[in-house]
C-alpha cells in the first residue's frame, strides 16, 4: 500500500524515498548500531547474530585490524596491541588518566595534546581507534540495509566536554560517516523509553556505562524531550567496579605486581565475577597465572557490595546536583530509568531506589536502549518523519568561561543552558597601546583556571593602539546543537575589525585529521580530487532537492519574479553539476544559497506564524 | 527575517508586559522550537540551517529571560530605556542592607555548623522575600514607576546571588 507522505513546514525531505540513517552507541565496553525499519527501532546484528560489538580493536602482525569479539578474545594474549575502553582516552591528555600502571598499553605523552598509544601498527590516537569501531558498525549497517547511509547519530555521554565531543565527531569523520547529530546518551535513552511508554512528566535517566556515568533530568511532554539538567562523571563506570575486584584479588591472594598478560586476564575475570554476582550469592575465582601460580578464592555478593560502596555513593552526588540545578525535589520525579550494563548490579538498583524512594524502571534492555533512541532520532533528522512530533532540547553539561586576571575563570555560559546558544562578553585592554590580547577558553565548574579544562588559547591581534581600557573586545561563544563550541573575538570600538574564529579540537589539528583520512583511505592525489568532486555534486544535489521541496511547499511566499530568479539559479546549478568542474559547482551552490536567503527567512516566519495560529485555534476548541 | 526583529515577548507570542502567563510561555516556547530548531533543518540548505540556528538561539535566550522574574523585569526596563545598573548602583535602603548582613551571617553559621536544613530554611525565607518583591514589581510596572522597579530588580538580583551562594554552600556540605 502506498502511503502519502506530508512534509512538515521546515522539512525538506523528498517524499517517496526512505533515507538510510543509523544510530550508534559508541560505548566504553560495547558498541551498537540500530536503525528504524518499518517504524520500529531495531538493533542490527552481525553475521553471527551478535548485537553488541565489544569496543576492542586489535592491530595484527600482518597489518590487518580486527574489531569486536575476536579482538576481545586476544586481549590477554596480545595486550599491547589490543586496545579496549579507548573511550576513556578520547579528548584526554596523559595527566587526565588517573592510573596508567594497571593499563597495559604503551602510552605516548604528547604534552598538552591528546594521549596516544604505541601499537605494532604505529602510534594510534584514540580518535583513530574509535574510528575503527565506528567503521565496523558502518559496514555492518550497510550490509544489513543494502545501501548508502545518509548519516548517523552518534551518542556521547552527556557529561562529555567539548574536547571529548570533538574527538568523537572526528572519529566519525575518519570512519567516513556523516554525523547528523551528536546525541547525549541519557537523552537517547529517554527517547526510546518515552516513546515506548507514551510517558509524560519529569523523568530521571540514571546511566552507568562501562566507563562513564551520566544523570539527566528530562521533562517529557507531547513528543518534546526537554533536558532540565544533566550531571555526571566522565571517568566512572563498570570498569571501576572490575578494578576494585581486581585489586581485591591481588591483596587477597597476596600477589606481587603482575605482568600485562596476567593483569588483563584477571581484569577479565573480575568482570565475569561482577556479572555473575548480579544473580548469584557467591563466585569462585580460579585462574592460573603465567608464573604457574594458582589463584583460587571466593568472593561473595555481600563482599562485592562492601568493596564498591564508595563507587555507588559517587554516583549519588551528581544526581543530587542535577536535581538542584533543575530546581526539583525527589517527590516531583515521575520515574527513574536505568541505562547502561552496570545498572544490572543489584546494589546500584537498590541505592537508586532508596535515593528516589521508588523502584527504578528496568523494562528496557539497558545495553540497547541508547542505540535504539539514537536510531529514532537519526530517522527523524534524516527527514523520514514518523507521526510523532519528536523534538529534543538538550543542554550544555559544563560551564564555559574565559581566563581573566589572576588565573581566575570568568563564566560566560552556565552549565545546563539549552542548546543552541550564544553569549557575548566584553573585555578591554589593560595597558596603553596594547595591540594584542590572548584569549583562553575554559570549561568546568571551578573558579581557578588550573582546575578547569583548557579548550583553546588564541591571540587576537591588530587591536588599534589606544589608552588602557578604551578598546572594546567582544568575545562571543556559540554552542551548536551538537554541543560544540566556536569562539569569535572582535575589537569593535574602532573601525578596524580583528576577527578570529576558533573551534577547539584538543590535540588534533585539521591537518592531522586530513592526514589520518589520507592514510586510512590510502588515497592518491587523484582519488582526493575525485572525492572532492563527488562531495561537491552530492552537496549540490542535496541543495537542489531542498530548494525544490521548499518551492513546491512555499512557492506562494514569493512573487513571480523572485520565483523565476530562484528557478533559474537551480537550473544553472543543475547544468553545472553535470560537469566535472568542482570549483564552478561550489560557486553555483553558493549562488543558489545566496539567491534563497530571503526565501528561507520568509519560510521560517510563515511556519512560526502558522504554528502559533494553529496552537491558539486548538485552545479555542478545548 | 521578521522573527529576529522581534523583542523577546513578541518572539514568544506574548504581550510585552511584566505579568505573563508562564504556562503559555512554556507552550509557545515549545511550539516555536518545534518549528525553528536546527534538528528540523539537518538536511536543509545552508541558509536555512544558519537561520534556524539564529532563531533557535534567540528563542532559548528569550525563554530563559522571560521565565526568570528578575531577568524579565530587567529586560522590560531595558525595552523602556531604563538600565538597572546592578554593577555600579549598589545603594540600598538601610533595612535591606541589614537583612543582607543577617543572611550572610546565617549562611556562615550554618556552614560552620554543617547544618544543611538551616540552609534549606534560609532558602525558603529568601524565596518568600523574592515573591514579595515580584509582587511589588507588578504594581511598579503597572504605574510605570521605573525608578522603583529598578531598585526592586537590584534587590532581586542580590537575592538571586545569595540563593546561589546558599546552594553552593549546601553542595559543599554534601560533597
Amino acid at each position: 500500500m502506498a502511503l502519502l507522505q506530508i512534509a512538515e513546514p521546515g522539512m525538506s525531505a523528498a517524499p517517496h524515498q526512505h533515507k538510510l540513517a543509523i544510530g550508534i552507541d559508541l560505548g566504553t565496553t560495547n558498541s551498537l548500531v540500530a536503525t528504524v525499519q518499518s517504524g520500529m527501532s531495531t538493533v542490527l546484528q552481525d553475521e553471527h547474530g551478535h548485537a553488541l560489538l565489544p569496543s576492542v580493536v586489535r592491530y595484527l602482525e600482518d597489518g590487518n585490524i580486527v574489531i569486536g569479539h575476536s579482538a576481545q578474545a586476544a586481549q590477554s594474549a596480545d595486550p599491547k596491541n589490543t586496545i579496549s575502553s579507548v573511550k576513556r582516552f578520547m579528548g584526554r591528555g596523559i595527566n587526565d588518566i588517573p592510573d596508567t600502571t594497571h593499563i597495559p598499553y604503551k602510552f605516548r605523552d604528547t604534552g598538552a595534546g591528546m594521549v596516544q598509544i604505541e601499537t605494532r601498527a604505529g602510534i594510534k590516537s584514540p580518535v583513530e581507534i574509535s574510528g575503527e569501531i565506528l567503521r565496523a558498525l558502518k559496514t555492518r549497517a550497510e550490509k544489513a540495509l543494502g545501501g548508502e547511509l545518509t548519516g548517523a547519530v552518534i551518542t556521547v555521554p552527556a557529561y562529555f566536554d567539548d574536547a571529548q565531543r570533538q574527538a568523537t565527531k572526528d572519529a566519525a569523520r575518519l570512519a567516513g560517516l556523516t554525523v547528523l547529530r551528536l546525541l547525549n546518551e541519557p537523552t537517547a535513552a529517554a527517547v526510546a523509553y518515552g516513546l515506548d511508554n507514551a510517558s509524560e512528566g519529569v523523568y530521571v535517566i540514571y546511566d552507568l556505562g562501562g566507563g562513564t556515568f551520566d544523570v539527566s533530568i528530562l521533562r517529557l511532554s507531547k513528543g518534546i524531550f526537554e533536558v532540565l539538567a544533566t550531571n555526571g562523571d566522565s571517568a566512572l563506570g563498570g570498569d571501576d567496579f572490575d578494578h576494585r575486584i581486581f585489586c581485591w584479588i591481588l591483596s587477597e591472594a597476596g600477589l606481587p605486581p603482575l605482568n600485562q598478560e596476567d593483569t588483563r586476564a584477571l581484569l577479565t575475570k573480575a568482570r565475569e565475577v561482577k556479572e555473575w554476582l548480579s544473580e548469584n550469592p557467591e563466585a569462585q575465582i580460579t585462574s592460573v597465572l603465567s608464573t604457574g601460580k594458582l589463584v583460587n578464592i571466593k568472593l561473595t555478593a555481600d563482599k562485592l557490595v562492601e568493596l564498591t560502596q564508595t563507587l555507588v555513593t559517587k554516583t549519588l552526588n551528581p544526581t543530587r546536583k542535577a536535581l538542584r540545578d533543575a530546581g526539583l525535589t525527589i517527590e516531583e520525579i515521575k520515574g527513574v530509568v536505568m541505562v547502561g550494563g552496570a545498572t544490572r548490579m543489584p546494589q546500584i538498583r537498590q541505592a537508586v531506589a532508596e535515593f528516589f524512594k521508588q523502584e527504578p524502571l528496568t523494562n528496557l534492555d539497558p545495553d540497547k536502549v541508547v542505540a535504539l533512541g539514537a536510531a529514532i532520532q537519526a530517522n527523524v533528522l534524516a527527514g523520514n518523519r514518523s507521526d510523532d512530533d519528536l523534538l529534543l532540547l538538550d543542554v550544555i553539561p559544563l560551564s564555559l568561561g574565559l581566563e581573566t586576571m589572576g588565573g581566575l575563570v570568568e563564566r560566560v555560559i552556565p552549565r545546563n543552558a539549552t542548546l543552541p546558544l550564544a553569549r557575548a562578553q566584553d573585555f578591554t585592554t589593560f595597558k596603553d597601546g596594547q595591540t594584542a590580547m590572548s584569549i583562553h577558553v575554559l570549561q568546568g565548574e571551578r573558579e581557578l583556571v588550573s582546575d578547569c579544562r583548557s579548550l583553546a588559547k588564541f591571540e587576537l591581534r591588530g587591536i588599534p593602539p589606544m589608552a588602557a581600557g578604551a578598546a572594546r573586545i567582544r568575545v562571543t561563544f556559540q554552542v551548536d546543537a551538537d554541543g560544540l563550541l566556536s569562539v569569535t573575538a572582535r575589537e569593535q570600538s574602532s573601525g578596524v575589525v580583528a576577527d578570529i574564529v576558533v573551534k577547539p579540537s584538543y590535540g588534533l589539528s585539521e591537518d592531522e585529521i586530513t592526514n589520518m583520512l589520507k592514510s586510512s583511505f590510502g588515497a592518491a592525489e587523484q582519488d582526493k580530487e575525485a572525492r572532492a568532486l563527488r562531495e561537491a555534486i552530492v552537496d549540490a544535489e542535496r541543495l537542489m532537492e531542498a530548494i525544490n521541496a521548499a518551492l513546491a511547499q512555499d512557492g506562494h511566499l514569493l512573487n513571480a519574479n523572485e520565483k523565476s530568479a530562484i528557478e533559474s539559479q537551480v537550473q544553472a546549478l543543475k547544468t553545472t553539476s553535470q560537469g566535472t568542474d568542482k570549483d564552478s559547482i561550489i560557486e553555483a551552490v553558493e549562488a543558489l544559497n545566496h539567491a534563497t536567503e530571503n526565501f528561507a527567512g520568509r519560510r521560517m516566519d510563515a511556519s512560526v506564524k502558522q504554528a502559533f495560529a494553529g496552537q491558539d485555534l486548538n485552545k479555542l476548541e478545548l | 527575517m521578521e522573527l529576529l526583529q522581534r523583542n523577546y515577548f513578541e518572539l514568544m507570542g506574548l504581550p510585552t508586559q511584566f505579568e505573563i502567563d508562564l504556562t503559555l510561555l512554556d507552550q509557545h516556547y515549545r511550539t516555536l522550537q518545534s518549528e525553528v530548531h536546527p534538528d528540523r533543518f539537518v538536511t536543509a540548505s545552508a541558509n536555512e540551517r544558519l537561520q534556524s540556528m539564529q532563531v533557535a538561539t534567540q528563542a532559548n535566550e528569550a525563554y530563559q529571560t522571560l521565565k526568570n522574574t528578575t531577568a524579565r523585569a530587567r529586560y522590560l526596563l531595558q525595552l523602556n530605556g531604563v538600565e538597572t545598573l546592578e554593577e555600579s548602583n549598589t545603594a540600598m535602603p538601610a533595612d535591606f542592607l541589614m537583612l543582607q548582613m543577617e543572611w550572610r551571617e546565617a549562611i556562615d553559621d550554618a556552614s560552620a555548623a554543617k547544618d544543611v536544613s538551616a540552609l534549606d530554611a534560609l532558602l525558603i525565607e529568601i524565596k518568600q522575600m523574592a515573591k514579595v518583591l515580584s509582587q511589588d514589581l507588578s504594581g511598579q510596572f503597572a504605574e510605570k514607576a521605573y525608578t522603583q522597579a529598578s531598585e526592586s530588580v537590584r534587590k532581586l538580583s542580590f537575592i538571586d546571588k545569595i540563593s546561589a551562594d546558599i546552594n553552593r554552600a549546601i553542595e559543599q556540605l554534601e560533597n
